[in-house]
């Protein structure tokens, strides 16, 4: 049996409303299906199933708002079998909600770190709890010196903290907070971690863009106004390329170490118009092509800005790449979203002076900056990543 | 009175674009894209909705030519038949 929990979404998500289900009891699912709906701070995102199975039994109903980790459908895995009729319904639960044995079902990430550490000693007593549950508490966010334990010699157990976050949800009033300030405090938690946690490192350097323009302005040409492509394409295809000459900065830094991924999922910060940003994922970046890019971009613009995100697209970003040059902005010192250990800014494309063999010219130039993470890499690195990518858009034909 | 139909056309296509816009405040003779706060994404999604509706296609070369709510009303004018 497998369990379908309530995703962590962000850096900041401690819980969702559930808002709908797309399938019932008996229903076959495969994985990446799209099976409900959560509302976080960043709006509707739709949720992704992670197994092949059919639905078992429906724990959350539309409308409840749950903690991340709670169980909110079980899914019967290929060659399982039913376990008993629906009809009979199962014993009530001793607790409303049941949690997934969250290190089980998802991959390491953010949420998993709360801000504060969790105290080790109350009131100056060593606390008897054992390390899963101490994982469950800080996972959950619950604060130890408040539970009461209830296992042997009081230690407190996994049992106790589910209770007390429970307890603590159901403290927490459900007061109407505006979108717009739910999603300022996730952006102020997650860049505060950032800030507090990284220490950063930045590098810029201008590139000249006049073989990138040229051969974007001739291609689009050719293509209708619907096929036109934006000069932030082949930055995004140049950045992907160039994680594969510097794979240190696409990854992430989980337990003091670097976890190098393989797979470049580039986060592009999209800006809201009613404020705020989310960088969700552009999944396999370095394996499209410029018209394929367009189109995912394209996609994920409008349903970042239309609310109707997929929970992959908030959690698989390997790198995240800013782009402010429609602001005129000259250069970006960027702040990394943790997990992730690097962040590529791009400012505008603008006019300028640029002399070469001798010689003094116009060209159109980028200036392409790096925040990196030093724990996992250095200066030296960085300055290879941004030379790779400028090598990528000096020959735009090849992206 | 055609300068009138285009205006409306303008304004119904960027609309949902920028749902919170007043128009009223938009003056002809500003920076539109910067008055409106929109990105080149934008832009070119604007450009698109307003082919289908006026089916005149703006090369990227003109981009330039357009700065302004005159500007457009103007450029659009004399390409449409």
């Amino acid at each position: 049996m497998a369990e379908f929990c309530m995703p962590s979404l962000g850096a900041d998500m401690k819980e969702g409303i559930l808002v709908k289900w797309k399938v019932e009891p008996g229903d076959q699912v495969k994985r990446g299906d799209i099976i409900s709906e959560v509302e976080t701070q960043k709006g509707i995102i739709e949720i992704e199933v992670f197994t092949d199975g059919t639905i078992e039994q429906i724990l959350v109903h539309p409308g409840e708002k749950v903690p991340v980790g709670t169980v909110l459908a079980t899914i019967r895995v290929p060659g399982e079998e039913a376990k008993a009729p629906r009809e009979e319904r199962p014993p009530e639960p001793t607790f409303k909600y049941k949690f997934c044995m969250i290190s089980a079902q998802h991959k390491e990430g953010p949420a998993k770190r709360p801000p504060e550490p969790t105290p080790v000693t109350t009131a100056g007593k060593r606390l008897k709890i054992s390390p899963s549950a101490r994982k469950l508490a800080a996972e959950l966010a619950v604060n130890l010196s408040t539970v009461q334990g209830t296992g042997q010699g009081n230690a407190i157990t996994r049992a106790d903290i589910e209770r007390a976050a429970e307890a603590q949800n159901a403290a927490a009033p459900l007061a109407p907070v505006k979108p717009e300030a739910g999603m300022r405090q996730a952006i102020a938690t997650a860049m505060a971690r950032s800030n507090r946690e990284i220490p950063h490192y930045y590098l810029a350097t201008h590139i000249d863009m006049s073989n990138t323009m040229r051969w974007l302005a001739s291609e689009n040409k050719k293509r209708s106004i619907k096929e036109r492509i934006l000069p932030v394409v082949p930055l995004i295809k140049a950045t992907a390329l160039a994680l594969g000459k510097v794979p240190e900065l696409n990854g992430f830094w989980i337990d003091d170490r670097l976890q190098l991924q393989e797979a470049v999922h580039v986060g592009f910060a999209i800006s809201l118009r009613q404020g705020g940003l989310v960088a969700p994922a552009i999944h396999h970046a370095d394996l499209k092509s410029l018209p394929e890019l367009m189109e995912a971009l394209h996609d994920l613009i409008t349903r970042t800005r239309g609310g109707r995100l997929r929970s992959s697209e908030l959690t698989d970003a390997t790198i995240t790449v800013t782009c402010l040059g429609d602001l005129g902005v000259e250069t970006v010192y960027g702040v990394i979203y943790p997990p992730q250990v690097a962040l590529v800014g791009f400012g505008k494309i603008m006019e300028q002076p640029w002399a070469e063999n001798g010689m003094l010219g116009i060209r159109p130039v980028l200036t392409t900056s790096l925040a990196a993470d030093h724990r996992a890499t250095d200066g030296h690195r960085g300055a290879q990543f941004l030379e790779a990518l400028n090598q990528y858009l000096q020959k735009p034909e090849e992206l | 009175m055609k300068e009138e139909l285009i205006r409306e056309t303008i304004f119904r296509v960027l609309r949902p674009i920028t749902p919170e816009a007043d128009f009223d405040e938009l003056a002809p003779d500003e920076n539109m894209q910067e008055v409106l706060d929109i990105d080149s994404f934008d832009v070119l999604n604007f450009f698109i909705q307003l082919y289908e509706e006026l089916g005149v296609e703006i090369p990227e070369e003109d981009y330039g030519e357009i700065i302004t709510l005159n500007d457009l009303i103007g450029y659009l004018a004399i390409r449409i038949e």
